[in-house]
C-alpha cells in the first residue's frame, strides 16, 4: 500500500519517538531519587516528620561553635532565628571558619541534630551562596 | 592611561568596521567575479588588528597595574607575579568577554582566507552571519562590560585576583576552551549560509569537517586543562564534579562529537543534511547558553564574577534572537536534498553513525536536564534543590556499555550495505576481554556482574583498536586512534573509581595515624613568606603498606590582597597512581584537616584525552578520500 520509503520513515520516527519517551521516563524517575533540597535551620525546624532522605542546611557557622578532636568536626549552623548542630567526619574546605557561610550535605537525625556527609567548598571570603543569603535574610 | 583609551576606541572602531564590512560584502554578493573582493578580506584583517590593539591594551594594563582602569583595579595587584597579572586579562568577565570577540574576528579572518575554493556568496554570506554575532557582542562588551572604564579618583592598589585562577593550568585554560567555544560560532554561520545557498552538500561537509574537528580539538584539551585544575587546586581529588559549569562546557562537546560523526555521513553519501545543519545550530546555542548560565550569576562557580542582570538579559535576548532567526532560516530555505542517495541497508556505517548520535543526543540531555531542572525549578517554585552526580552516574554509567560495544563495532561497518567481518576474530577478542576483567576485578568491588559486564566493554573496544592501529597499518588512523583514546579514558576513570581510597582525619603537629594499610606522620610545619602570599608549609612522611615511606608537602596559603585562604595538594604521581595529600586550618584549632588519597590511574585519564585529540589533530591533516 505504502511505498517502503514511507514504511522506512515511519519505522524511524517510531523509533525516535519511543527512545524519547523511554529516555524522558528514565531521567525523570531518576530525578526523584537523586534530588537533594535545600533546607534552613528554620524550615528544619518546622518540620513536622523527619525525612529519612538527603538534603543540605545552609547558614553560617556560629562563632565559638566550631568544636574538633581528632575525628570529628562539630559545630552549629545558624541562621540567626534558630539553629542546628551538625556532627561531621570528613574533609573540610579551605574557608570553613566561624562566621563564615556554609553548607552541609547530610542526613537529619532529628530536629536538632544534623549528620553530615560533606560540607561544600566556598572559594571566596565575600561569597555567600544564594540560598545562605536567602536563609539568612537581610541580616 | 592611553592605554585604556587606545583599547577602547579600537573598540569602537572594530564595531564601525562590522558595519562598513557588512554593506561593502552586500555589494559584492551580486557583483560578477568568482572571488570575493579583496577590500572585503582587508577589512576584516583590519577588524581583527581593532581587536587585537585593543586586547593588546588591556594586557598592558594589566601588566603596568594601571588602577586608573576598573577592570585592572578589580582584577589585579601590584604584588602579583607578571605571569599572573598577564593572564588576570581574561581571568575576569570584561577581559574574557574581549576574548571572546578575539576569537570571534580571528575565526572569520581565518575563514576568509582558508575557503577560497568555496562558492563566493556562500563565502559572503558566512561572513555576513558572523558579523551579526560579532556585532552582538561588540555592543555586549561596550554597553554593559566595558573593559576600559575609568575609575576616578586614582586608586593606589588594585582588589587583586582570586587567588584559586593564579595557577598556570587555568592561565591558558580559558584562551583554549574559547578558541573550541567560540570555534563553533563558524560552523553556526556557515551552516545558515550553506542553508540559505543550498549548499550542504558532500563538498561542503569535507570543507566545515576542518572547522569541526578544530573546535573539537579546542575544546577538548580546554575541558581537560580546567579538569586537572580541579583535580590539584580544590583539593577535592576528583577531576569532575558534575558541578553547572562543568557541564556548560560538556554539553556542547557532546553535540560537537555527534556533529563530527555524522559530517562523515555527509561527505561521502550526502545524507542527514538537516540533522548536520540543527546540529550545528544546537552546538553553537548551547555555547551561548553556556556563556549566559555563567556570566549572568544564575549558576554560581568561580566562573562567575560579576552577578549583573543587566548582561544576562543582553545575551538571553540576543540568544533568543539567534535561536529564532537560525529556526526561521532553517525551515525557510532548508530543502531535503535528492532522496537517492538516502537509502541505507540496516547493517551499514551510515546506522552505526546514526546510533553514535542516539548516544550522544542522549548523554545530552541528562546533563541539559541536570544542569536546567534546579534553575527551573527555583525560578518557578521557589525550591532550592540540587542534583549530584549520582544522578548523572545513574543514567549515564550503564549506557555506556552498549556505546562502548557499538563503538568495537561500527567503525568496521562499511558504508551503505555491510555484514560483520571476522567474526570469530572479534568472539575472541570478546572472550579475552571478559576473562582478563573478571580476573582483575574478582576480589574488588561488590557489583560484580555490573563492573565485569561494564570493564568487559571497554576492554573490547581497547583490544580492538589496539589491534586496528597496528595490524591494518596504520588505516584510518584518527578514528582508531580516537576511538582507542576514548576505550583508555573509560578503562582509567573505571579502575580510578574502584580503586581509589582515602583517609580522613584531624591530625595535630607530631602526631602519628594509623590505619590498616599504614601510618600518616605530621612530622613539622614551616612558614614562609612570598610577595604576593604566606603560607604553611607541612611536612608529612607516609608509610605504605609495604614500608616504603614517602613525604608529601602539602600547603595551606594565606594570601594578602584578597584575604583568601588556599590549600595547595601535594601529588606523587607515578604511571600507577597518584598519592593526593591535602590540609586544611581551622581558625583557632590546633587540628588540621587532612586528606589523604591514592588515586590510580590518575594519569592516564590526561593521556586518554590527549590521545583522544591526536586522533582529531590526525584527521585534519591526513588526506583522505582521494577523489
Amino acid at each position: 500500500m505504502y511505498g517502503k520509503k514511507v514504511k522506512l520513515r515511519f519505522l524511524f520516527l517510531v523509533l525516535v519517538l519511543t527512545s524519547l519517551i523511554l529516555t524522558t521516563y528514565l531521567i525523570l524517575q531518576s530525578l526523584k531519587d537523586n534530588v537533594v533540597y535545600f533546607q534552613s535551620p528554620s524550615e528544619i525546624k518546622s518540620l513536622t516528620e523527619i525525612n529519612k532522605k538527603k538534603i543540605r542546611i545552609g547558614g553560617m557557622v556560629k562563632v565559638q561553635s566550631v568544636f574538633i578532636n581528632s575525628t570529628e568536626v562539630n559545630f552549629i549552623i545558624t541562621d540567626f532565628k534558630n539553629e542546628i548542630n551538625v556532627l561531621y567526619s570528613g574533609a573540610v574546605p579551605n574557608l570553613f571558619t566561624e562566621g563564615k557561610g556554609v553548607v552541609a550535605e547530610g542526613f537529619l537525625k532529628d530536629k536538632n541534630y544534623f549528620l553530615a556527609t560533606k560540607i561544600l567548598a566556598k572559594h571566596d571570603e565575600n561569597y555567600m551562596p544564594p540560598e545562605v543569603k536567602e536563609a539568612i535574610g537581610d541580616k | 592611561m592611553l592605554a585604556t583609551q587606545i583599547g577602547y576606541y579600537s573598540l569602537i572602531l572594530g564595531l564601525l568596521l562590522s558595519i562598513v564590512l557588512c554593506s561593502v560584502s552586500m555589494k559584492d554578493l551580486n557583483s560578477r567575479g568568482k572571488q570575493i573582493n579583496q577590500n572585503v578580506i582587508s577589512l576584516s584583517f583590519l577588524q581583527l588588528v581593532f581587536v587585537i590593539v585593543s586586547f593588546l591594551c588591556l594586557i598592558l594594563s594589566f601588566i603596568n597595574s594601571d588602577f586608573s582602569n576598573e577592570t585592572v583595579y578589580n582584577n589585579s595587584h601590584t604584588t602579583k607575579p607578571l605571569f599572573y597579572k598577564i593572564s588576570g586579562t581574561w581571568g575576569n568577565h570584561e577581559g574574557s568577554l574581549l576574548l571572546w570577540l578575539l576569537v570571534l574576528t580571528l575565526f572569520i579572518f581565518l575563514f576568509l582566507i582558508k575557503s577560497r575554493e568555496q562558492p563566493k556568496k556562500y563565502r559572503i554570506i558566512t561572513l555576513l552571519f558572523q558579523q551579526l554575532i560579532i556585532i552582538g557582542f561588540f555592543l555586549f562588551v561596550l554597553m554593559t562590560s566595558n573593559p576600559f572604564n575609568y575609575l576616578f579618583p586614582l586608586p593606589t592598589e588594585g582588589l587583586g585576583l582570586n587567588p584559586i585562577l593564579q595557577d598556570p593550568a587555568l592561565a591558558i585554560h580559558p584562551p583554549i576552551l574559547y578558541l573550541g567555544y567560540v570555534g563553533t560560532s563558524i560552523i553556526f554561520s556557515s551552516s545558515l549560509s550553506a542553508v540559505t545557498q543550498n549548499y550542504v552538500t558532500k563538498e561542503w561537509g569535507q570543507h566545515i569537517k576542518k572547522w569541526v574537528l578544530v573546535s573539537w580539538i579546542f575544546l577538548t584539551i580546554g575541558i581537560m586543562l580546567g579538569s586537572i585544575w580541579a583535580y590539584y587546586e580544590l583539593g577535592w581529588g576528583g577531576f569532575w564534579f558534575w558541578d553547572p559549569v562543568e557541564n556548560v562546557s560538556l554539553m556542547p562537546w557532546l553535540t560537537l562529537t555527534a556533529l563530527l560523526h555524522c559530517i562523515l555521513v555527509l561527505e561521502r553519501r550526502a545524507a542527514l543534511t538537516s540533522w548536520v545543519v540543527i546540529l550545528s545550530i544546537t552546538t553553537f546555542t548551547l555555547s551561548m547558553c553556556g556563556t549566559f548560565l555563567v556570566r549572568s550569576g544564575i549558576l554560581n562557580s568561580v566562573h562567575t564574577f560579576a552577578n549583573d542582570p543587566a548582561r544576562g538579559i543582553f545575551i538571553l535576548i540576543f540568544l533568543f534572537i539567534l535561536v529564532i532567526l537560525s529556526l526561521g532560516i532553517f525551515f525557510l530555505f532548508h530543502k531535503e536534498s535528492d532522496k537517492k542517495t538516502n537509502n541505507f541497508f540496516w547493517l551499514s556505517r551510515e546506522t552505526s553513525i546514526l546510533i553514535n548520535n542516539w548516544f550522544m543526543m542522549y548523554f545530552l540531555s541528562v546533563v541539559l536536564i541536570g544542569t536546567v531542572y534546579p534553575i527551573f525549578l527555583d525560578v518557578i517554585s521557589n525550591e532550592k534543590i540540587s542534583v549530584g552526580p549520582p544522578f548523572y552516574q545513574k543514567l549515564i554509567v550503564p549506557f555506556l556499555i552498549p556505546f562502548l560495544l557499538f563503538m568495537s563495532l561500527g567503525p568496521r561497518l562499511k558504508w551503505i550495505k555491510s555484514k560483520i567481518e571476522n567474526k570469530k576474530s572479534l568472539i575472541i577478542y570478546f572472550l579475552i576481554s571478559v576473562m582478563l576483567t573478571f580476573f582483575i576485578i574478582k576480589n574488588l568491588t561488590t557489583d560484580l556482574l555490573f563492573y565485569t559486564v561494564l570493564v568487559s566493554a571497554a576492554f573490547f573496544l581497547f583490544f580492538t583498536t589496539l589491534k586496528e592501529l597496528f595490524i591494518r597499518k596504520f588505516n584510518n588512523v584518527s578514528q582508531t586512534m580516537a576511538h582507542f583514546g576514548f576505550s583508555l579514558l573509560i578503562l582509567s576513570i573505571l579502575f580510578n573509581s574502584i580503586l581509589s581510597s582515602e583517609i580522613i582525619t584531624n591530625i595535630r603537629v607530631g602526631e602519628k595515624y594509623s590505619y590498616s594499610k599504614g601510618e600518616i606522620f605530621f612530622k613539622k610545619i614551616k612558614e614562609r613568606k612570598e610577595s604576593n602570599f604566606n603560607s604553611i608549609i607541612a611536612y608529612f612522611e607516609i608509610k605504605d603498606e609495604n614500608g616504603k615511606i614517602i613525604e608529601l608537602k602539602p600547603e595551606i596559603r594565606v594570601y594578602n590582597q584578597p584575604i583568601i585562604i588556599t590549600s595547595e595538594a601535594d601529588i606523587k604521581t607515578t604511571l600507577l597512581e597518584d598519592k593526593f595529600l591535602v590540609m586544611n586550618l581551622v581558625k583557632g584549632n590546633e587540628y588540621f584537616n587532612i586528606r589523604y588519597q591514592i588515586k590510580p590511574f590518575m594519569i592516564w585519564i590526561w593521556i586518554s584525552v590527549i590521545l583522544l585529540s591526536i586522533g582529531g589533530l590526525i584527521s585534519l591533516f591526513e588526506k583522505r578520500y582521494e577523489k
